[in-house]
């Protein structure tokens, strides 16, 4: 089936009709042994034929199982057991012989060993055997991990024979895949001679840098590395690392309309219909189990017990890295309500701001009603003014107050990094490998992220050289160019909104009349910068109002974070479908949304169809029936428009420029969204 | 499955009982939970997965571990940068498919890998056109029938496994396939649309 030359069709000779009946004869002999259970020599021997004719007949080899079972009931001579045994292997090493890549007969062989009968050393010496034929045989790698488990061989051991492959053969995969699992138990448990964990990371190092020095093309020694540097990066438990409000600000809240202009920072001002403000935490990784005993807030409104968690998540885990709150103020008639703090604690994390509120009566607002039509044209937005307050940048050590218990090691991890990207930026000075460009890329963004985290960090960040790698990448191995682009507009981000100067130049402030809802009226543009993927949420939190026009999104996964979303421009982008927009569903305070010009309809295969909740994946309730969402005569394809839309009050949105969309399909979102009141630019009625 | 104590415990079961059992609408009859844990036990560090925990990454595995995730709905454990990184590095110069690093390429992988790949929505991160072509080479025009490799034998296998793998490539003129069940989009919506 595989491998096998293709010869021009030969007419079917005599030869091969006698051995195909031959086989069927067999095999109709061997299924009545079976059904009979006839366990007798002669029986046997038929299956042991059949199997050395095809050892993917996988049930002779459990009829093989009965039998010895069968055979051996009543059996109590130790050497006699010893010998049905043997011949079971004899029969298994036959069948290895026509194709050592069989499930079935690696089965059998850890069937017969498990009955322990048989020499475990004899299994070591035909695993050396294996090994040299086809050192990347899978199943002789488990068989091994199993026989040296039976052995009690200990993982020490086991990973002398993994450094032994490795010197013998550095492109050996298996023996550094091998050679991972047993450093990452030993590291764990913290066997002798295996600590410090970094003193074996440094000696891991040092020999992985042999196999990339020595033949860097080959791709083995690489996948190591990236797991070294994974082991050497990694965070240890969550932090806190941004908040909205955020740490040290201090919040204007006002309801019933919209702000008197200039009073407060235009970025710490919300507008609030609801009695309520949101408390938005960011973590640096995932986390669960947030909720009012693992958080501690001091609000003067609200008893801490009484608030309600909400991970902010497309997906079911109970898992995510942003969390929300909503804490609720009184109607206060006068300013009487001025800075009273909040306090939030989680962990060894805390941050803290202070909320002043205020009731403004709507004849004295700014903006009209909501019906307010959103341009998204260049001459609506004008540079904002130069700000009483800058906007809030993540800076670990100043939004929280933590105390990382392995702080200690941050000195080891700087240097390590510093040397390996020394090393590296002198192999690539020599060679122009892809994969080296992408570990150095790796090793570069990873040093940023570790000096960034470090107190009074002058160091400037690597972010031009490592966007230089991935355009070179881009060049290097256009197969993978939408991999680099990808990882390319992480970085692009991570560089425009983690430095608060740079991030100054992408706010723009809305000039034209505007809804009440809409009382910080400062737009992030991130347009036409050939975005293909979002990041840094946790810098962009405070955002009301958001433009991502003009780019090359795939992808709006993390969005979900921005809670404060009100007005939203995906226009003119690379979206495929309604499934990817799923992260929408979340942004409850979005009312002006832009998906224009996208590739929604355009494409048979929905590449986020399982990444979405639907009966597919089982991420709906029992009683979800797509009726509810598409009555009968409407497109089937409707249904995940609806599942987005139904539970978002929007008032403004763009479709046109999408394959799905027509008559039909914006007859269908009247009716899903009776809050609209604009539809493409114009009046719904 | 053997009908013995001494089971095999292999990931690939784990994908085919919980299809099945979705397609019949009783995957209650499992402890969802407890296979999705099983299936998770073989991740390995490179965010592949392998056959048995412990067991090296191979494509073929990958495709039925994250195909059990997609339809338990339990693909937040699959890390898919880091997996759809290492299964895009399975497109070598030829813009064939590989089922693990330093292997040659095969078609059978161009579902393996593709469907993978496009259940974690990664699949822009290969060259689509080169698989595609890929995949025509491997046709024998005379006879019919798609083999591994250029001017290898066809089989049956591995014409299923190139069709499949164009419509997942958005080959013209193929009805779309679903990556987790395998089956045309057309069934697995009847099935559980009722439409």
């Amino acid at each position: 089936m595989h491998g096998r030359p293709r010869k021009p069709q030969k007419p079917v000779d005599d030869a091969s009709i006698a051995k195909a009946a031959k086989l069927r004869v067999l095999q109709a002999q061997f299924f009545q042994n079976h059904h009979d259970k006839i366990y007798a020599k002669e029986a046997l021997e038929i299956s042991a034929k059949l199997l050395e004719t095809n050892p993917e007949a996988y049930t002779a080899w459990n009829y093989r199982k009965l039998a010895v079972e069968h055979n051996l009931r009543s059996e109590t001579d130790p050497d006699a057991i010893k010998a049905v045994l043997d011949e079971e292997l004899r029969v298994v090493e036959s069948a290895l012989r026509r194709n050592f890549k069989c499930y079935g007969a690696w089965h059998h062989r850890k069937w017969v060993l498990n009955k322990g009968y048989s020499s475990v050393d004899h299994e070591f010496r035909l695993l050396d055997q294996f090994q040299k034929a086809d050192s990347r045989n899978f199943h002789a790698w488990s068989y091994r991990r199993f026989v040296a488990a039976l052995k009690n061989m200990s993982e020490e051991e086991e990973l002398k024979y993994t450094t032994d492959m490795i010197e013998t053969n550095f492109s050996n995969y298996s023996a550094w895949h091998n050679r991972s699992v047993l450093l990452s138990h030993l590291l764990k448990q913290k066997i002798e001679g295996f600590t410090p964990r970094e003193k074996v990371l440094t000696e891991e190092y040092e020999l992985v840098h042999q196999a990339l020095f020595t033949d860097p093309d080959d791709q083995s020694g690489w996948f190591y590395h990236f797991w070294l540097l994974d082991q050497t990066v990694t965070p240890g438990a969550p932090v806190l690392v941004s908040s909205w409000p955020a740490h040290g600000s201090d919040l204007f809240v006002s309801f019933k309309g919209n702000l008197d202009g200039g009073v407060s920072s235009s970025f710490t001002s919300f507008c609030s219909d609801k009695g309520a403000f949101p408390l938005i935490i960011y973590f640096n990784q995932s986390v669960g189990g947030i909720n009012s005993s693992t958080v501690t807030v001091k609000h003067l409104f609200d008893k801490n017990e009484d608030l309600i968690w909400v991970p902010l998540a497309t997906n079911n885990s109970g898992n995510a890295q942003a969390w929300v709150t909503f804490l609720r103020f009184p109607d206060v008639k006068d300013d009487s309500l001025k800075a009273y703090p909040v306090e939030v604690k989680v962990g060894h994390s805390q941050c803290a701001f202070t909320v002043s509120l205020r009731s403004i009566d709507s004849k004295h607002g700014e903006g009209g009603s909501d019906m307010e039509m959103i341009v998204w044209k260049d001459d609506s937005f004008h540079a904002s003014e130069p700000l009483l307050l800058s906007p809030p940048v993540v800076s670990l050590d100043q939004a929280t107050t933590n105390k990382e218990p392995e702080q200690i090691d941050s000195r080891w991890h700087e240097e390590t990094l510093a040397n390996e990207i020394a090393l590296f930026q002198e192999l690539l000075s020599e060679i122009n490998c892809k994969i080296g460009k992408l570990t150095l890329a790796r090793l570069l963004r990873a040093h940023d992220k570790m000096i960034y985290k470090m107190p009074f960090a002058d160091e400037k960040t690597h972010s031009k050289e490592v966007l230089d790698l991935f355009s070179d990448l881009m060049k290097l191995d256009p197969s993978h160019s939408r991999y680099y682009k990808d990882e390319h507009s992480l970085v692009l981000m991570e560089q425009v909104v983690s430095n608060r100067e740079s991030l100054l130049t992408y706010c723009w402030k809305y000039g034209e009349a505007h809804p009440s809802y809409l009382c910080n009226p400062i737009c992030l543009r991130l347009s036409k910068l050939s975005l293909s993927r979002i990041g840094s949420f946790e810098n962009l939190l405070w955002v009301q109002m958001l433009d991502l026009s003009h780019n090359e999104l795939w992808s709006i996964e993390g969005l979900e974070a921005m809670q404060l979303l009100s007005c939203l421009n995906l226009s003119n982008n690379k979206l495929r479908s309604f499934t990817a927009l799923e992260p929408l569903k979340l942004l409850k305070s979005l009312k002006v949304l832009n998906i224009s010009y996208n590739e929604i309809g355009a494409h048979s295969i929905d590449t986020s169809r399982y990444l979405f909740s639907s009966p597919l994946s089982h991420t709906v309730g029992d009683d979800w029936n797509i009726d509810a969402y598409v009555t009968d005569g409407v497109k089937m394809n409707y249904w995940e428009a609806a599942v987005i839309f139904k539970g978002l009050y929007l008032t403004q949105l763009d479709v046109v420029g999408n394959a799905i969309v027509d008559e039909k399909f914006n007859l269908f979102l009247t009716h899903i969204l009776p809050s609209l009141v604009w539809l493409d630019g114009d009046r719904v009625y | 499955m053997s009908s013995l104590t001494n089971f095999v415990y292999v990931c690939r079961f784990s994908y085919i009982a919980i299809c099945c059992l979705s397609l019949l609408h009783r995957i209650d009859k499992i402890n969802v939970e407890k296979a999705v844990n099983y299936v998770v036990s073989c991740k390995n560090l490179d965010g592949g997965f392998g056959s048995i925990p412990g067991g090296e990454s191979h494509a073929g595995q990958i495709f039925c571990c994250v195909g059990a995730l997609a339809i338990t709905g339990s693909l937040h454990h699959v890390d898919k940068d880091l997996l759809g990184w290492w299964l895009c590095e399975r497109q070598v110069k030829s813009g064939g498919l590989n089922g693990r690093p330093e292997k040659l390429p095969d078609v059978c992988y161009s579902w393996w890998v593709l469907s993978s790949l496009i259940m974690i929505d990664r699949v822009h991160w290969i060259n689509k056109e080169k698989v595609a072509r890929f995949i025509l080479d491997c046709q024998d025009k005379e006879n019919g029938g798609i083999s591994d490799r250029p001017d290898d034998a066809v089989d049956v296998f591995h014409t299923y496994f190139g069709v499949a793998g164009l419509s997942l490539l958005e080959y013209p003129g193929l009805k779309a396939i679903d990556p987790a069940y395998a089956l045309p989009v057309h069934v697995v919506n009847r099935i559980f649309f009722g439409r």
